[in-house]
Order: structure tokens, then sequence, then C-alpha cells
């Protein structure tokens, strides 16, 4: 009997190798047509002020080869530990280069940039939290966009008419409960596909949001579309930390409620019976039910709290961002919060951090596009996508969903 | 037979011994009556045995005794009290509790997440923070109590299913039940794991718990049953001791007479048809499933494989078909290299092939038994071309085959799924022997099958050795694969670890299954 040896290309090698790529495409694209100009990522939000300063060929071709090298330790296969750790480096060393080769000769405000990569992670992040309570019990939810568009319309109608932001951010979450129960009752009590259900239900939320916009909020704006504003409170003290006070500590009640319930839900579906419980008829909800856990109850649950979340993102579009509602105003954030959801492998904290880069991609278009870069920026648009692809593709870790993700419950 | 002084011992309070009865119970689907006017009675203490072909209403009966079913007429009586068990829930607060043939346990949790899921112990309120180190004791705790050791930090997917089903065990255990459904135990033990089952069995009874024990398997109901019921199509057609023979035991289950040996002739070996060597294959999660298999299978015999189920036996015969890729290594029909060939090319060059899932792999369900009947030669005459099917001739094919194979169906137009288990079997059995065929795979060939068909297939099984054809034969069933094999190759996370002669003591051979190599091993060739 011959023993088979291990295949050389072992997922770490492979990453290894994708890495030493992107770092050697950084070391000579980046590096020659950087210019040799200084690059200054300011602490302020202008050119003046404390900066960090470095020459943006040298730093082009410095984190090009920083990334080479952590690039071929793990092309060695013997660090596979730290294969996660080498792996965020590496994309983040790569990164850096190519701020450098964008930003010689000019400066990026880095606290507006982490700020802005929060603000548009926000809603990502509580669209993608409502994704994970949803799928961990076992019901897919694709309707995310859908909810987010009723919220956002919710927000502003009530806001407007009570011209209070909690009662907009109240009704923001009745708005996306809708559209959840409609998910539930559809997936859970009449078995229809879900994936369908919830492409359905978005363009529902799609057409009457677009339908009442047209028909009562144009015509009278003033009154019916001019919500208040979400007010920033600034926590004393610690607003003047540098850098992260002014992200963190100088912001609105969004930012901290999708802060806080990250680590919240993630501890709830560890260490409490609901969790359990979740994940228990997300993974098997044959075994949940033959222990006396009522699967279909405690899955109607779940997508209705789901619902309650992402109407709340959904009201960022209308109290924090633009301070209207506008038709189909969420522009598919909602599908960007489901990539995030699986990029982050459907656990609370994973959906943070995918949420968190997907909005560094998106302001750093942005500021790209402003400060007049060559690369067209829809190329970092297209960033949550394409490592949305990867990461379905099993190229980065291991990626499962709940084994009964999408799965309606029935009795046999 | 009530455990008499020892119930007191082990008793901790709330030990009142169960005596549970079934009165009437009837259940439909549709017009199938699965289960009609059912009377049984279960003595506290007592090991009770419901014997029955599959499909004989012996699970749908247990199912509403555990409240996933709900009976159409009769009683549930516990303790002369008459219940109504309308979810698991109650009938575990009744002091019911069960052990699925198909485990119910979560494969990402561990031991003591799953024991404690449904029943968890909480602290904080509302909260309802699970209290670990609780619910670990009391794991350990039932696991000493009653000798059944499991680790409450493994994951269970990471765990042996022997070490599953005892982890069900417990879980039904730490619930405070007086009475335990077992349905079909044994069905993916080995023999020694059996016996080990067997003796839990009997402590557990001892204590005053009352087992009901669900099986088809003759011999493990005479070594441990106090009493017997037979149920036939769904009817009880006696209550019998374990005294009564196996030959009786299996006509009462049957209905008739059966011979429970496969008769056949001694092999005549002839050239090698099928040559397989150092052969690696990955499963679908890319675990290599079978490492380096070398096997020979030659005209006129019938090689065996025995195993416990997921040792790689279904990826091997899988890579043989076709149907998936190979690592390494090499696999010849008459000399000619299979890998590579395609499925439709390999069956069409003289091999049949019996998948072991039935339902998914062997017929199509909503296609009628003449259309099943001609599955592989739908598109070649005399059935039919690349453009249309010459219906006359498939169902007169269907006409022959019916009557050939002893199909039981009023009409070769009805779909498939309205025959019973044994007879889609047989629409396999039938349209894979029409081939002229020089290997014939059989996988799990009578799982799922009634003993009459059983034995129908298995006569045709010796028929195709005897006409020449190269035989293969997978199953965990080790009692068939004694019967039918001439050699019996057993497998083990995915090594062939001997090939051995049927006669070889059946202990040696499950000593083998569980890849214990230090018995004598003998060769039969």
């Amino acid at each position: 009997m011959v023993d088979a040896p291990e295949p050389f290309w072992i997922r770490e090698r492979r990453l290894g190798a994708g890495i030493t790529v992107i770092g050697l495409i950084a070391t000579f694209v980046f590096g020659s047509l950087a210019e040799s100009k200084t690059a200054r990522f300011t602490l302020s939000a202008d050119a003046s002020g404390a900066a960090i300063s470095i020459n943006g060929q040298v730093g082009a071709i410095l984190f090009g080869l920083i990334t080479v090298a952590l690039g071929v330790v793990m092309l060695t296969g013997r660090a596979r530990r730290w294969q996660t750790l080498l792996l965020s480096l590496g994309i983040l060393a790569f990164v850096l280069s190519f701020l450098c080769w964008q930003v010689a000769g000019k400066f990026l405000p880095l606290v507006d940039t982490l700020d802005g990569s929060l603000e548009y992670a926000l809603p990502l992040i509580l669209g993608a939290l409502a994704g994970v309570l949803g799928e961990r019990s076992g019901v897919v939810n694709v309707a995310i966009e859908g909810q987010f568009l009723m919220g956002a319309f919710g927000a502003a109608l009530v806001g407007t008419l009570a011209t209070s932001v909690w009662a907009g951010l109240i009704s923001a979450m009745v708005g996306g409960v809708i559209i959840a129960a409609m998910l539930a009752v559809l997936a859970i009590r009449f078995l229809v596909d879900q994936v369908v259900v919830g492409i359905v239900l978005n363009l529902f939320a799609l057409g009457i949001t677009g339908f009442l916009y047209e028909r009562l909020m144009q015509p009278n704006a003033l009154k019916y579309n001019q919500p208040p504003k979400m007010p920033e409170w600034k926590i004393p003290g610690l607003s003047h930390i540098p850098v992260i006070g002014p992200v963190l500590f100088d912001a609105n009640l969004l930012v901290w409620l999708a802060l806080i319930l990250v680590p919240v839900i993630h501890l709830a579906l560890k260490n409490t019976r609901w969790g359990l419980r979740t994940r228990a008829v997300g993974e098997h909800p044959t075994a949940a039910d033959t222990v006396g856990v009522r699967v279909r109850g405690l899955r109607y649950v779940n997508v209705l709290l789901g619902g309650v979340i992402a109407g709340a993102g959904g009201a960022y579009f209308t109290l924090v961002s633009t301070g209207a509602f506008n038709k189909n105003m969420t522009a598919g954030a909602g599908f960007i919060a489901l990539a995030a959801l699986i990029f982050g492998r459907w656990t609370p904290f994973g959906a943070l951090g995918a949420a968190l880069f997907f909005g560094f991609a998106q302001k750093l278009a942005y500021y790209l596009s402003v400060a007049g870069s060559p690369v067209p920026n829809q190329f970092l648009n297209m960033l949550p996508y394409i490592a949305t692809i990867i990461a379905v593709a099993g190229l980065v870790g291991r990626v499962r969903a709940p084994a009964a993700d999408g799965v309606p419950y029935v009795k046999s | 037979m009530v455990g008499g002084g020892q119930l007191s011992s082990v008793a901790s309070g709330q030990e009142i011994p169960l005596r549970l009865e079934l009165r009437g119970i009837t259940k439909r689907f549709g017009d199938l009556v699965a289960n009609d006017h059912i009377d049984i009675t279960v003595e506290p203490g007592e090991v009770h045995a419901l014997l029955g072909e599959n499909g004989a209403g012996k699970s749908t009966l247990m199912n509403q005794l555990y409240g996933l079913l709900q009976p159409d007429e009769g009683e549930i009586l516990v303790d002369g009290e008459a219940k109504v068990f309308r979810s698991p829930r109650d009938a575990i607060a009744a002091g019911i509790g069960m052990v699925h043939q198909h485990f119910m346990l979560v494969p990402v949790f561990t031991v003591a997440e799953n024991i404690a899921l449904g029943a968890e112990d909480v602290r904080g309120g509302p909260l309802g923070i699970l209290d670990r180190r609780r619910n670990r004791r009391d794991v350990l705790e039932t696991s000493q109590k009653y000798g059944l050791p499991v680790d409450p930090d493994a994951l269970v997917e990471n765990l042996p299913v022997g070490a599953q089903q005892r982890v069900e065990i417990v879980k039904a255990l730490t619930r405070d039940v007086d009475l335990l459904i077992l349905d079909e135990p044994t069905a993916v033990l080995t023999p020694q794991e059996t016996d080990e089952l067997l003796a839990v069995m009997r402590s557990l009874a001892e204590t005053g718990k009352s087992i009901v024990f669900i099986t088809h398997k003759l011999r493990e109901v005479k070594a441990i049953a106090d009493r017997i019921t037979v149920i036939r199509r769904g009817r009880t057609v006696a209550t019998a001791s374990p005294d009564t023979s196996e030959d009786e035991l299996a006509a009462l289950m049957v209905g008739r007479d059966v011979s429970l040996e496969v008769s056949k002739g001694p092999a005549e070996p002839g050239r090698d048809v099928l040559k397989i060597s150092g052969l690696i294959v990955d499963d679908d999660r890319g675990v290599r499933a079978v490492d380096g298999v070398d096997l020979t299978v030659r005209a006129g015999e019938v090689l065996g494989v025995a195993g416990v189920q997921g040792n790689g036996q279904t990826e091997l015969v899988e890579a043989i078909i076709g149907l998936r890729g190979i690592r390494a290594g090499s696999m010849e029909l008459d000399n000619e290299s299979l890998a590579g060939m395609g499925t439709k090319k390999i069956l069409h060059s003289g091999v049949g092939y019996i998948p072991e899932d039935r339902s998914h792999d062997g017929v199509v369900k909503e296609f009628s038994v003449a259309e099943n009947l001609v599955l592989d030669m739908y598109d070649r005459p005399p059935f039919g071309n690349a453009f249309r099917l010459n219906a006359k001739a498939v169902a007169d094919n269907a006409g022959e085959r019916v009557g050939q194979f002893d199909i039981r169906t009023t009409s070769a137009e009805h779909a498939v799924s309205t025959l019973s288990g044994g007879n889609q079997q047989k629409v396999v059995v039938a349209r894979e022997m029409s081939r002229p065929l020089r290997l014939m795979i059989a996988s799990q060939p009578t799982r799922g099958v009634d003993v009459g068909s059983i034995e129908f297939i298995h006569n045709q099984i010796i028929h195709e050795r005897d006409s020449g054809t190269a035989v293969l034969v997978v199953s965990s069933e080790l009692d068939e694969v004694v019967g039918l094999a001439d050699r019996i190759a057993v497998m083990y996370r995915g090594r062939i670890l001997a090939t051995v002669s049927p006669d070889m003591p059946r202990e040696e051979i499950g000593l083998l299954m569980a890849g214990i190599t230090s018995a004598p091993q003998e060769d039969a060739e």
C-alpha cells in the first residue's frame, strides 16, 4: 500500500503564491509608476498639521517588497498557524504600497478616510448582522436591500411628519420588520425558495417606495421628505484621542448601535440558550426538533429581529447620510452587506471586518476620483464583489455556511 | 422481568418504573395504512423488541409514541393514564426518550452542547446564559452512572459512530427518561460495538428502565429481548418469547417460510476481470476516502467488501463506475483502463451498477417502471435513437422484465415511486442485469428491501456469478457479505485491511472491521 504524499499546492501555498504575485505587481508596477515625491498622510482633515510622510516611490517599492516577503514565507508552507495573520498583513502591505503610489506628491487625510470608511461601512455592518441572525437559524436573507429601502423610506416619512429623529429611527425598524415578516411567512410557512422570495421582496420594496416617493414626497418635499438629521455626540475626553477619538467617540447613535451589536450578538450566539438553539436550528433542525426546540418559531424570531436591525441600517441613508429619501437610494448596499456576511463567514466579527474593508474601498474610490487618480474608481467599487467571489471560491480559509441555511423545515 | 431490587439503588427520586400501553394505534398516510390497530404493552424494566421488516410500520409507530407524528386512532397510556403527545417535548416530559436511526446530533457542536440542547442549564435569568460547567458535570455524571464513556468536549463530527450513539443514549438519559426507544441502533455498528450496546441495554433494563428495541435482525432480538412483538404490514401478528427459533421469527415477520441462508454452489473463478491497484480517491470535502486500495475481482466469483459504513466504500464504487475522479492508481477492466472513460461508456462496456442510494441514484421516482427499465438503453435500438423513443419496444421490454424479475406492480406505466422499496430495487436489478455483463457492482443491494425481495435479489446475484460475471458486492451488513461472497475484503479507513474467506469466524471479521489487525490473517486466494 502506498502512502500518498501530501499534495504540494496546499491552501497555504496557493495563498502564498497569490500574495507573492500581488507583491511583485506592487513592487514593479506601483513602484515604477509612482512619482518620487513625498506622500503625506495627515492626521487632520486637510494638508496641514502633523503627518506621516514618506517618499511615494520608495514607499510603494518598500511595501511591495514586504508583501512579497510575506508571500514567500507562506510559500514555504511552514507557517500554517499564522496563515490568517500573514494573509491580512500581506493584503495590508499591498494596500499601503498602492496608497504610496497614489498619494505621492499629494496628501491623504487619514482621520477623514477612516471616518468615511466607518460611515460607508455602517449600513453594511447592520445589514450583515441582520443576515447573521437569519442565516445562522437557517433562513437566507437576500432581502437586506429591500429592508434598507423600507427603513430609509420609513425614517424619512415619519421622521419628517413627527419632526423627530427617534420616531424616524423606530419607523425605519418597523419598515425593516415589514419586509422581514413577509420573508419569514413565505419562506418558513409557505416554503417558497428563499432566494427567490428575497429578490421578489427587493423588487417590491423598490416599487412601493418608488411609487410613494413620486406621488407623495416629490410634490411635497417640505411636508414629507425633510427629516431631521441624527445628531453627532461627542464623548468628552475620549473624543480627543488622536485618530480613533474623532472616528469612534464623535459619532451618531447608529455607529455605537452597530459597534455594540457586534460583540453582543457574537456572545449571545456563543453563550446563551437562544444562541445554542439558533445554531442548532441552522445546522440540524430535525435534531433540534426531537429535543423539543420549536424550529419554526425560533426562525420567525430571528428573521424578525434581523428586520429590526436591517431597518435601522436603512435609517442611515436618510437620517445620517443625505437627509432626504430618494428613489432606489440604497443602490445595492444591501447586496454588499450580503457579501460582507459571506466574506465574514456568517460571524458578527467577520461581518464587521468585511464591512469595514468594503467601506474603506468605497471611501478610497471616492477620494481617488476627487484627487484625479488615473485608476478608474469603478475598479475599487468592484472590490467587495471580487473579494466575495474569492471568499466563496474557498481561497481564503474555509467558508462554510450553516448546514441548513436556506432549507425549509418540514416535519416528516 | 421488573428490575426488582436494583431499582431503588440507582433511583434518584423520580425513578418510578414506567408502564406503557399502546391501544389500537392506527396511522394512515393517504390510502396506506401504516399502523393498523396496534396493541403493545411494555412492562417496567423490560427489553421489548419490535421486530419487523423495513416498511412494516415500526418507525411510524415509535414516531407517534415520541410525539413526532400523531395517531389517527387509538390511545397511548403511560402508567394507566391516557396521554396525547403533540411534540417530542410532551413525550420527554412523560419520561420517554428515543435514539433515532439517523443520529439527531449537530455535527459542529460538542458532545456537551448536543446533550444540553433543548434542556439547557442556564443562569442570568431572562438572558439565559449557558451554564457550561453544570452542563459538563451533568454529562459526566450520567456517563459514569450508566457506564457510557463520552468526552463532553469532543466535537461530534470527529467521533466514530459508536461513540456518537453513546452520546445519543446519554442525551436521553440526562433527561431522566424511564422508557428508551432505540430505532435500529445496530445498523451502523461493528459486531463488537453491537455486543457492547446489547450489554448497555441489559444493564439499563436492570436499573428499571424499559427499552423498546426496534430491529429486523433476528440474532440480536434473540440475544437481548424479554419479549418480542412482531409487526407485519402495519399489524401486530404475534407476541413471541426469545425462545422462538430464528426460522419461526422470520416466518412471522415475512408471513411465509423463508430461507435465511443464501444457497449457492462453490465458485469457479476464471480470469481477472477487474484489477485495481494503488487507488486513491478523495471524498466531497477533499479528504482522502480511498487510500491505496488493491483489489482483484475474477470472473465467476463474488468479492464482498465488508466494513462499517463510511470507510470509503461509497467512494471506491463511485470511482470504479466513473462518477468520481481519482487521485492516483489504476483501474482496469479486462486490461483496459477505466480511469477517465466516463460513466456511460463504462456501463456500456459491460459493467452493471446497483447504487447504494436507490431513490437518489437508482431510479427516477416520477418516471414509470417501463421508463426506469430502459434508463441505460433509451438512446439505442431497439428502444430509440438520437431523436425518438420507441414506445412499443419500451413497453414490450417492461412486460418481459416485470415477469422475469417478479416486480409487483399493477401496471408498468405507474410511477416507480408507487412501488415498495423491494420492488423498486428489483427494477434497478432488472435494468442492470439486462445488458451483457462482465462486471456487476452491487452496493448495499438489499438496503431497505423486504425479506422476500432480499432472497430474490441474492439469488439473482448468485445467478449472475454462475453465468461467469465478476461480481463486487459492497455491504455494511456483515451477514449479507458472508452469505454472498466467495472472498471478503475488509475495508477500514480507506484501506483493505485483509482479504479473508467467508468461513472465517464472524468475530474475527468484526475485529478487522474495527481496524484491529492483530487477529491471524488468512488469505483465501
